[in-house]
């Protein structure tokens, strides 16, 4: 959490900065952006028919490690620059009903409309708002000394880890928000549809990747079974390490929900700047991680197409500087040792001072 | 009736197919995999392939398309929408097929005129190059020639309203004693602009039971209703079908004296003019609800007052909680003050306000 806290900030002065970089991408978006997106499908639907033929073969250990490697790589871009990306209508502009928010459905255990509610709507209206925001922790982890302790959490270092391989359908159970039941915020009935529809959808991909192809490949069935489980976690280990470090490293603030009260666009847009965290490194890094290496740029602006994030984010990072805001940013090994040293403090009690986020946070609405 | 291509039908088979390779691809459709080899081959979204373009006058051309395999045969007469990727944005345009339904060699032709300041159309005559991919609807429309066809026809045209009557000309047995009497009158500007002007004028020289009218605007004005009745003098025992500019249809539609069910028109109009201000009256096609909108309240609230079950998210445009298909209209993103809508769009209704009557799906 930041040290230094800035005395007085103009809130509404950056927010209309932000509103121009926005309006000047969204006025040149074109050929070059439909290009991208198509070449980015393209290709991972070819990696990934690379990688299943070549476990057809996995008899040879080199081609099943090619093999898993290649659909590893396509699952990740599949789930993080396509799926999140077109989920979030970044490409409807391009009224391509075959790229569309509204058509699309991805390959992973959460129904595509159901991630949508608990993710775009949920998590980004809210970002960071202890209480709104259910994506802190995700309902079952504390990462911020806000969270009133509980002997469980002694246990979340082990349960984190499991939730990293089994990531996919941490997701889909989360979406379903059983913890709101009891309280009576959700409705039961309307939960176990919901649930139905999580059966169904991962009922075709267990189907997919541990019956069928297996079936298909014959004698090999049980290398192609291995290749695409190890894919599978594969996928699941890296989308939850880069999603982990886009809002629970050290820097990221909580916020509580007065914070919410007649909240200006300026103000929003500097909740979603406290609340995020980048990762450095080069374009190969920026496209695994579906572009949520910059994801204080995607909060900023989640419904630009992502391929534009590297290109607004040193003007971004400049704002921040001129208007005296820190911006959150760290190597993959700095932000992803951040975040499991937090999950480790806060599975134990404390610590009791008031947090350093919240008060920084505070005083940086007192300042707007 | 619609026929299909062949009894062999290759698109059922790949359907079947489709279907049990389905469990292998799902959550995508097999031939979301296919289209990497050949866009042809997808059946559920249906594309084709330009494979050449003719020019015909100065501002025309046919284009000569390949149809993917989910390709129903249509009828003369009926029109199939296209979609084109411009600068990265996909429109939709109808246009009449001007080719008959049983070429040998399966392929389609649409001949387009470019209209001025037409984007799609200007494209499509100017910028489409043989080997462009081009999203395609399957054929409709009820500007269709009955089976067998009236004895005497009278076809009035203007410009590329040609089109449809030229695929119907193609099909009529012109050839036969029993065939059909036809009279065509067709107005353009000059004889150069006559679209299929050659093609007509060779096929009158030929066919006897084909009377062809050319007016050439330029110098002899627009065409009157009167003047169909000193050019074809017994034009109301005729069955009349017409097909061109919006003014030329109600024209001859208001002096029609022959039987109600004598006379057809195919309209095509062009997208029309945004009403000045903003707020219009906003109809919701699923549900039957109508309201009058504002020009400050997105049309998100407007359902929600008008009791639409809306889809809503955020409500300030970020989460795309809220799309619809837009049916009809225009709007404006309160965001950016920008105007758009084109009929099938999916909007935010959440930042959108009316410009005009508007019409969504939900």
């Amino acid at each position: 959490m930041p040290a230094k806290q800035p005395a007085s900030v103009d809130t509404e002065g950056f927010g209309r900065e932000l509103d121009k970089i926005r309006d000047e991408v969204l006025a040149s978006l074109g050929e070059r952006d439909a290009a991208y997106i198509r070449g980015v499908i393209a290709a991972q639907r070819k990696l990934e028919l690379t990688g299943r033929a070549l476990l057809f073969a996995s008899w040879l250990p080199p081609a099943w490690a090619a093999g898993t490697a290649a659909l590893a790589v396509a699952k990740i871009l599949e789930n993080m620059e396509i799926g999140h990306n077109v989920l979030h209508g970044q490409w409807d502009w391009m009224r391509d009903p075959k790229i569309h928010s509204t058509t699309w459905e991805w390959d992973m255990a959460s129904p595509a409309d159901q991630w949508k509610h608990s993710h775009n709507f949920v998590h980004h209206t809210w970002t960071n708002v202890l209480g709104k925001d259910r994506d802190i922790g995700y309902s079952a982890m504390r990462i911020s000394p806000e969270q009133p302790w509980h002997p469980i959490y002694l246990a979340q270092p082990f349960y984190n880890a499991l939730l990293a391989l089994f990531f996919e359908y941490g997701i889909a159970i989360y979406d379903l928000e059983l913890e709101r039941i009891p309280s009576g915020r959700r409705d039961p009935k309307e939960a176990l549809a919901q649930a139905r529809a999580v059966a169904a959808k991962i009922r075709r991909q267990i189907v997919k990747d541990y019956v069928a192809f297996p079936l298909l490949a014959g004698p090999a069935f049980l290398p192609v079974l291995l290749g695409n489980l190890t894919a599978n976690m594969a996928r699941n280990v890296w989308a939850h390490t880069i999603i982990f470090c886009g809002h629970f490293p050290e820097g990221a603030h909580i916020f509580t929900e007065d914070r919410l009260e007649n909240e200006t666009r300026g103000e929003w847009y500097l909740r979603q700047l406290l609340g995020s965290c980048n990762i450095d490194g080069g374009r190969l890094l920026h496209i695994m991680s579906g572009n949520l290496s910059h994801q204080i740029e995607h909060h900023l602006f989640p419904d630009l197409p992502s391929n534009r994030y590297a290109e607004i984010a040193p003007r971004v990072r400049a704002l921040c500087e001129r208007f005296g805001l820190p911006y959150t940013s760290g190597s993959l090994a700095r932000q992803a040792g951040s975040v499991w040293k937090r999950v480790l403090r806060m599975a134990l009690p404390g610590p009791g001072r008031p947090s350093a986020a919240d008060s920084s946070a505070q005083a940086l609405k007192a300042a707007a | 009736m619609i026929l299909t291509r062949a009894s062999v039908s290759p698109a059922a088979l790949l359907h079947r197919l489709s279907g049990a390779a389905h469990w292998l691809t799902s959550p995508l459709l097999p031939e979301d995999y296919l289209r990497l080899i050949n866009p042809l081959w997808a059946v559920e979204e249906l594309y084709g392939r330009v494979e050449a373009v003719h020019a015909e006058t100065c501002d025309a051309a046919t284009l000569v398309i390949r149809p993917g395999l989910g390709w129903t045969v249509h009828r003369p007469g009926q029109s199939v929408r296209i979609g084109v990727d411009i600068d990265g944005r996909r429109h939709w345009r109808t246009f009449s097929l001007s080719s008959a339904p049983d070429r040998s060699d399966g392929r389609i032709t649409v001949t387009v005129k470019a209209v001025r300041g037409g984007l799609v159309s200007d494209h499509l005559v100017r910028s489409t190059m043989p080997g462009a991919v081009l999203t395609l609807g399957r054929p409709e429309g009820a500007f269709v020639l009955p089976e067998p066809p009236p004895p005497r026809l009278l076809f009035v045209t203007a410009g590329s309203g040609i089109t449809p009557v030229m695929a119907m000309l193609d099909g009529l047995r012109l050839d036969s004693a029993d065939g059909p009497d036809i009279v065509l009158v067709h107005s353009a500007r000059t004889p150069d602009d006559v679209i299929f002007g050659r093609r007509l004028r060779s096929l009158a020289a030929r066919y006897p039971r084909l009377r062809l009218h050319e007016r050439h605007t330029r110098t002899e004005g627009r065409l009157r209703p009167a003047d169909l009745a000193r050019l074809c003098p017994d034009w109301a025992e005729r069955s009349l079908w017409a097909c061109g500019p919006p003014a030329m249809l109600d024209d001859i539609a208001a002096r029609w004296i022959g039987p109600a069910d004598g006379i057809h028109v195919e309209r095509f109009s062009l997208a029309p003019a945004a009403a000045a201000g903003s707020g219009g009256h906003v109809r919701f096609t699923r549900s039957g609800r109508e309201a009058e909108a504002d020009g400050g309240t997105p049309l998100l609230a407007v359902g929600e007052s008008a009791g639409v079950l809306m889809p809503s998210g955020c409500r300030m445009g970020i989460c795309y909680g809220c799309v619809a298909r837009l049916r009809s209209g225009r709007v404006r993103d309160v965001r950016t003050g920008q105007v758009h809508g084109d009929a099938g769009d999916m909007i935010q209704t959440c930042v959108s306000v009316a410009i005009g009557k508007v019409e969504i799906e939900l």
